[in-house]
């Protein structure tokens, strides 16, 4: 069946639809990331946006039920140059076109990505509509236009959780010599903007025992349940409408230990009175580098941002910590007197390397030492 | 980091002649590290043996050596040069074992050299199985159930506890030299017997086999502050088994989740930084359980290795120069990536298309030997194409071989039935995936032939999905001619399959038309390619280096210019006869052309090579070198000219056929090309110019020629038309051997005529290189071989300038060469071969294009050839360029060929008219006798300096060998010898041991040989080339690598090398010193 991806510039791609069929609508972004399409897919910052990859064969390894970063995919429509219709792996319990069918996911295929991806690049990441219900060119760029776009929306209250939970599962591993996992010594709140299961593994694997929250939770809920450390998920879009939880979160500084992810970074990017702005088109891959200015050595990265803080607006009390090497743009930083700090990139990668899993640790050493 | 500023000179170990399991990657590996470092302001020193590499010309290091690659010649050199660091990660295997040997022995450290890059303790424990086999347990990381024999017993123990089938590796062999897999007792102790001797520390590992699980590579880089990263992940079609060499391999991985890729990566991290290689690539193979997902790990290569050449060309990341630039302190952070120039290298780069590699083998030319792929390397070279998807690289990749194949097409291939296809399947070979598609198309399921292969269903789906749709092409092409009307379904369909990697040629046989008419409709119909950038960033950011490859897709990235352009072919895969000499000249085409200020096009599909590297012309394709491909690249870039004549004989076939298109070729003439090569165009052109060449007659059938053969008067020379480096190619004593070749080696058709020549027993053969500009030709060297005419010129010993050959002859040489070059309104390079009998001389061969020796020659006067005649084909005159007479050198260059039997038990080793070398070596010196030594030496025949030397000589030699022998006998040699070599030897005052020719008594020629007991062997054989005795002994020479001689002049050099060597050192001497001297 035929589908069609038109931008809101007037481009129009056609190919051909997997998965399941309809019409959606998001911001278009691309991802460079070689693995990992169904962690990609299940990342509840992709909120609202429709995903294309670079890599072109996508598929090839099947879904399982455990490389899973939320319960259900969370893009809006996804963009391939080929799906493989054939998998094969051993982890694989099914495909991707019937995971999507079960979960509602557009696929469209048979698309020149790169040629999108270059547009994306050159324009800016714009927003676009893919359907296999309508196909007229005209009419869905119409729709795409019409599309209100995630700047000025807040994404992370729609993703966020409805009431609070705790989690414990430290995931599964691979190797041969199953990892011990410590007794919790630290418990953790953790504020969900569209938190990704694998940070959660991750703190757990490092000891915590984590109680995940809505965004809405206000700071006395958090600090009445006295927490050995609070933690800010990532989560999707725009920093700057979720302005409740960064006066939240202005109220926490210097209480508890803090550690951001993400939109979790931005937003406390924000409380600490820094501004936040939109990059052309994102980091999207799992091979960004990022210099740790303190050893200056090099951290290859799993991100997923499409905006960011900006270093100039940051003041005296929160020290630069680590710089994109691409564009120099921030990527971590630190309070100078309390224990807080966060990055922009993704620590517990999924999908993508593990250079900065150091991150967790430190975390627990601040809770330790306060 | 900033760069070292306490060392100032640095020596680069090159890895020598190419032979299998180290080909031109190494000299693309060693010339962006030499270039890299110049960059950054050192002095660099060389060492390489190998004529026929860019890295080796005058202007890439400060001072080049071109001497043997061995730890006594290399410490003399540092004796001389007291380098401050040796960076010993870029010549191969070759490389680091005489840089070890060096560190070992004291010289480093006597002369206070530092070994950057890797340090000798990482060296040792990546290559050492059982260090490395500790470290990797120290690290948690799963290895191969495995243990270390030194000897027969020790290797019987462990056996009863590892199980078979197991795995022998023997340490510290090359490309795994001596490996196998043992199924039974039998075979093991076989096995191990052999490579215990082929290990030069008498060591081999036995090891769980873990055939037939998925085996990935990672390319790993490290910098001196401890960043690490993962230049590319490499995945084998063939699973474990099969040499990754000798297997199709694809990058990026495609069958990994992110977690287990992410897991071998924090592995190779984890080993990289474990083993402690400092800065610089490392190669790290993985072996994966297909059921359950285990990984362990199998190897690593503490160097640059043919796989990062590969990961290199398949990301844009250049290896090699950045492993240079670390070497030397600075940080993966403080480069920037040359292809976007805006981001740095410290970054993993990451690809949006699929790269395919497939090796080409030679079998052909070494019949009798087990074709069956094994962990031990058996490929002399390899394609790599880049395409949207597997199905489309797969198929590019297979019509990049240049073996027939147009693809995944019906190729010739005995046709099996389904009952008989799995044992093409369980043992791998050659034809695999061709046997692959006969079993699909028979419906074979995808899920039985992983069964037999192991290949991961992944591939076998994609095949199965190319099968399926050439299926479907059948039926709705089958009978479709382009003068139908386009029709939309058709223009899909046509898209679809040239999506999938269909071939114009593909289509044609499938549908009722000509390649010609496909074209023509598909440019109608609108169903064009797209070329597209590798950018190591998946379009992330802006690419400023022009590398691209094309696929069927909605964008073409490629913005022609509108400068001057000059469009090169290059050779495609390396093959015996067609290798890096080819590639070296379309490199220095660029080079020159460039200067001059064209735009450079460079086209290839050899991920070894220099030319293929982004920056050595402006603009890059990746492509196939087919009709088709080529032209697509014409038409997008209009260039004002093509050359075709210094990529071997690939782009001279595709010559005629690119004219008629419209394409124009500079330099000779596609026709004036194709009368040298056409029999009877090429007579004509001999009377033209008054040159006589051996008497010959042609036959178009069986029948035909033994009354040609009869009137010739044997031994005649039997070949086919139109071959490369002497493809079937044999000499024939008598009518019964005639009639098994015509019966046997080849088809003969009107179409595809046998050429019989007289062969000239005892003639000189000389090859000749000239260059002319269509006004005056003037000769760059005249090579006299030592071996007598009828071994392939390039399996022969040659010296420049000639040393026997008297100034008459020359003079005529020069006057025929003139001639030829003026008949052939030559533009541009050409070789003649001559054959010289009693002061006759016959036109044996004329090839209007660079040559196997132009390297060679250059290097030898010190005058860039291939450079001049690019000039040349561009318009320049010889006068304006300056190069209007011949040199003389007064020193002299050998040239010696390399051959791969040790690689091909059981194949005939006896040297004839068809090439059988993969690679060679020059020796330079004012003294013939040490160039002849150097040359022996560095092709690994070391001469003996005493000891006992065999001979044992036909009648007609007899005379001949007497001064040979006396002069062994004088130098001390002990000499034995059969019955009748002896005799003679005996009456003329020697003391000769008798030894029995086979069957005739004990102790034999063999008995000396297993005893070690003998030094050297002169053997000329008796020419019934089925004479077993010698090919047992040559056979027994090669395994326990004892140099041999087959004949007179050959054996006369050897001896007169032996004299020089026990007179004194070898000198070395930097190639630079040689031009000055003769510039005065």
């Amino acid at each position: 069946m035929k589908a069609i991806l038109a931008l809101s510039d007037g481009t129009i791609f056609e190919g051909e639809h997997f998965g399941a069929s309809g019409e959606t609508s998001g911001e278009v972004v691309f991802n460079t990331s070689m693995t990992g399409y169904q962690e990609v897919l299940t990342d509840p910052s992709y909120k609202s946006q429709i995903v294309t990859m670079t890599y072109p064969l996508i598929g090839n390894y099947g879904c399982n039920d455990i490389d899973i970063e939320s319960a259900k995919p969370q893009v809006e429509g996804f963009v391939v140059r080929e799906y493989s219709s054939r998998h094969s792996n051993w982890r694989s319990s099914g495909s991707l076109d019937d995971y999507f069918k079960k979960h509602g996911v557009i696929g469209i295929q048979d698309i020149d990505t790169r040629a999108l991806t270059r547009r994306l690049r050159v324009h800016g990441v714009m927003n676009g509509v893919l359907s296999t219900e309508d196909l007229l060119p005209e009419s869905l760029v119409a729709k795409a236009r019409a599309w209100p776009g995630l700047v000025g929306a807040d994404l992370a209250g729609q993703v966020t959780c409805s009431g609070s939970y705790s989690w414990s599962d430290p995931g599964t591993a691979l190797g041969e010599q199953p990892e011990a996992i410590p007794e919790p010594r630290f418990r953790v709140i953790a504020m969900d903007f569209g938190v990704k299961y694998n940070i959660l593994r991750q703190l757990t694997r490092h000891g915590c025992e984590v109680q995940v929250v809505s965004a809405h939770t206000s700071a006395d809920d958090i600090l009445a349940a006295n927490p050995d450390g609070i933690f800010l998920s990532n989560g999707p879009g725009d920093p700057e409408p979720v302005d409740y939880a960064v006066e939240t979160i202005r109220q926490l500084v210097g209480k508890k230990p803090m550690f951001g992810i993400c939109l979790g970074h931005q937003l406390l990017g924000l409380a600490f009175g820094g501004k936040s702005f939109k990059l052309k088109f994102g980091h999207r891959g799992a091979n960004q580098p990022v210099k740790r200015l303190d050893t200056g050595q090099v951290e290859i990265t799993s991100q997923n941002h499409g905006f960011c803080v900006d270093i100039e607006s940051l003041p005296k009390s929160v020290e630069v910590t680590h710089i994109n090497l691409n564009d120099q743009t921030l990527e971590g930083i630190r309070h100078t007197e309390y224990p807080i700090f966060s990055v922009q990139y993704h620590p517990e990668a999924s999908p993508g390397p593990h250079d900065a899993s150091y991150l967790f640790e430190k975390f627990t050493d601040l809770m330790k030492g306060a | 980091m900033p760069k070292r500023t306490d060392i100032n000179r640095i020596l680069i170990i090159g890895s020598g002649p190419i032979i299998i399991g180290q080909a031109c990657e190494f000299d693309y590996s060693g010339t962006q590290a030499c270039k890299a470092l110049k960059e950054e302001g050192y002095e660099v020193v060389l060492v390489n043996s190998n004529p026929a590499t860019i890295m080796t010309d005058p202007e890439v290091a400060d001072r080049t050596y071109v001497e043997p690659i061995t730890p006594e010649v290399v410490a003399q050199i540092i004796a001389v040069e007291r380098p401050h660091a040796l960076l010993p990660t870029l010549g191969g295997q070759t490389g680091l074992n005489v840089s070890v040997a060096l560190a070992q022995s004291g010289v480093l450290d006597q002369h206070g050299v530092e070994l950057i890059g890797a340090k000798l303790d990482a060296i040792q424990k990546a290559e050492d199985r059982e260090l490395f086999k500790k470290a990797m347990q120290e690290i948690g990381l799963s290895v191969p159930t495995s243990g270390i024999a030194h000897s027969l017993e020790d290797a019987n123990a462990l056996i009863s506890m590892i199980g078979f089938p197991a795995i022998i590796r023997p340490a510290f062999t090359l490309g795994g030299t001596g490996g196998g897999i043992a199924y039974n007792i039998e075979e093991f102790e076989k096995m191990v017997g052999a490579g215990l001797a082929l290990s030069p520390i008498n060591e081999v590992l036995v090891e769980e086999s873990v055939i037939g699980w998925k085996e990935f590579e990672l390319e790993v880089m490290r910098d001196g502050a401890d960043n690490v990263v993962i230049i590319c992940s490499i995945e084998n079609v063939d699973p474990m088994g099969v040499h990754t060499g000798d297997s199709i391999t694809v990058a990026p991985s495609q069958t990994l989740t992110d977690k287990e890729y992410q897991y071998m990566r924090d592995s190779a991290i984890k080993i990289i930084r474990e083993i402690g290689v400092d800065t610089g690539g490392s190669n790290i193979q993985f072996a994966v359980h297909p059921a359950n997902g285990r990984q362990v790990v199998i190897e690593m290569n503490p160097r640059v290795s043919r796989s990062s050449a590969l990961a290199s060309k398949a990301t844009g990341f250049p290896i090699a120069k950045i492993a240079a630039k670390l070497a030397v302190g600075y940080t993966l952070d403080e480069i920037p990536n040359d292809i976007t120039r805006q981001t740095p290298a410290s970054f993993e780069p990451t690809i949006d298309y699929v790269v395919v590699k497939i090796p080409r083998w030679a079998f052909e030319k070494f019949r009798g030997t087990d074709e069956t792929l094994t962990i031990q390397m058996k490929s002399v070279g390899e394609a790599m194409s880049i395409g949207g998807t597997f199905k489309e690289a797969l198929q590019k990749g297979l019509r990049s071989l240049e073996t027939g194949w147009h693809g995944l097409d019906n190729h010739e291939l005995e046709e099996l039935p389904l009952s008989e296809l799995d044992q093409k399947f369980t043992v791998p070979n050659v034809e695999r995936i061709f046997y692959i598609k006969q079993a699909l198309r028979q419906r074979m399921s995808v899920e039985q032939i992983h069964g037999y292969t192991k290949i991961d269903p992944f591939f076998l789906y994609n095949i199965k999905e190319i099968v399926d749709f050439e299926a479907e092409l059948e039926e709705k092409l089958g009978h479709w001619t382009p003068n139908e009307p386009i029709t939309e379904s058709t223009r899909k369909l046509v898209y679809k399959a040239k999506q999938f990697g269909f071939s114009d040629r593909q289509l044609a046989s499938i549908s009722d038309a000509s390649e010609s008419d496909i074209r023509r409709w598909r440019k109608a119909a609108g169903v064009e390619v797209t070329f597209k950038t590798v950018d190591t960033c998946a379009a992330e950011f802006e690419a400023e280096t022009p590398y691209y490859y094309s696929t069927y897709s909605s964008e073409d990235e490629v913005r022609p210019t509108s400068k001057r352009k000059i469009m090169i072919l290059g050779g495609g895969p390396n093959r015996i006869g067609q290798g890096i000499e080819f590639d070296y000249c379309c490199v220095h085409a660029a080079m020159a052309l460039k200067e001059d200020g064209f735009e450079t096009i460079m086209v290839n599909s050899n991920p070894e090579t220099v030319s293929t590297d982004y920056d050595t012309s402006d603009r890059l394709y990746f492509e196939p070198l087919t009709h088709e491909d080529v032209l697509n690249i014409v038409d997008r870039e209009q260039p004002e000219g093509v050359i075709v004549q210094f990529g071997g004989q690939t782009p001279l076939n595709l010559a005629l056929g690119l004219q008629e298109a419209g394409v124009p070729i500079i330099g000779t003439s596609p026709d004036d090309i194709a009368r040298s090569e056409d029999r009877k165009l090429f007579k004509e052109v001999l009377d033209q110019s008054g040159l006589a060449q051996p008497p010959n007659g042609i036959a178009t059938s069986i029948e035909e020629a033994a009354p040609i053969a009869e009137s010739l008067g044997y031994p005649v020379i039997v070949r086919p038309s139109y071959v490369l480096g002497g493809r079937a190619m044999q000499i024939v004593y008598n009518e019964e051997l005639l009639m098994g070749y015509m019966r046997s080696a080849v088809a003969a058709s009107p179409e595809h005529p046998i050429l019989i020549d007289k062969y000239l027993e005892d003639a000189i053969e000389v090859d000749v290189d000239a260059i002319s500009d269509g006004n005056i030709t003037v000769i760059g060297g005249i090579m006299e071989h030592i071996e007598e005419a009828g071994i392939h010129s390039g399996d022969s010993d040659c010296v420049l300038p000639p040393y026997t050959l008297a100034e008459d002859q020359i003079d005529q040489l020069k006057e025929y060469t003139y001639a030829l070059a003026k008949t052939l309104n030559l533009c541009g390079l050409m070789n003649v071969q001559y054959a010289i009998r009693n002061d006759q001389i016959f036109v044996l061969e004329v090839n209007p294009r660079a040559s196997r020796t132009i390297p060679f020659v250059s290097k030898a006067i010190g005058v860039p050839l291939a450079k001049l005649a690019a000039r040349v084909m561009a318009g320049r005159t010889l006068r304006e360029l300056g190069f209007t007479a011949e040199i003389e050198p007064e020193y002299f260059s050998v040239k010696a060929p390399v051959f791969p039997f040790n690689r091909f038990p059981g194949a005939d080793s006896r040297l004839g008219p068809e090439m059988k070398s993969t690679g060679e070596v020059m020796g330079i010196d004012m003294n013939l006798s040490q160039a002849f030594a150097k040359a022996q030496d560095a092709c690994g025949d070391k001469l003996p300096l005493e000891g006992t030397a065999f001979i044992s000589v036909r009648n007609k030699d007899k005379r001949a060998i007497l001064f040979i022998a006396k002069k062994l006998w004088d130098m001390g040699f002990k000499l034995i010898a059969t019955h009748g070599t002896a005799k003679v030897l005996r009456r003329n005052g020697m003391d000769v041991t008798l030894v029995h020719s086979i069957g005739k008594g004990r102790p034999t020629i063999y008995d000396y040989i297993k005893n070690h007991a003998v030094a050297l062997i002169i053997n000329t054989p008796t020419g019934d080339s089925h004479h077993s005795n010698e090919r047992l002994i040559r056979k027994m020479a090669i395994e326990h690598d004892i140099p041999l001689f087959s004949t007179i002049a050959g054996a006369s050099g050897a001896v007169n090398g032996i004299d020089a060597l026990r007179r004194g050192e070898i000198s070395v001497s930097p190639l630079q010193s040689y031009y000055e001297e003769h510039e005065m």
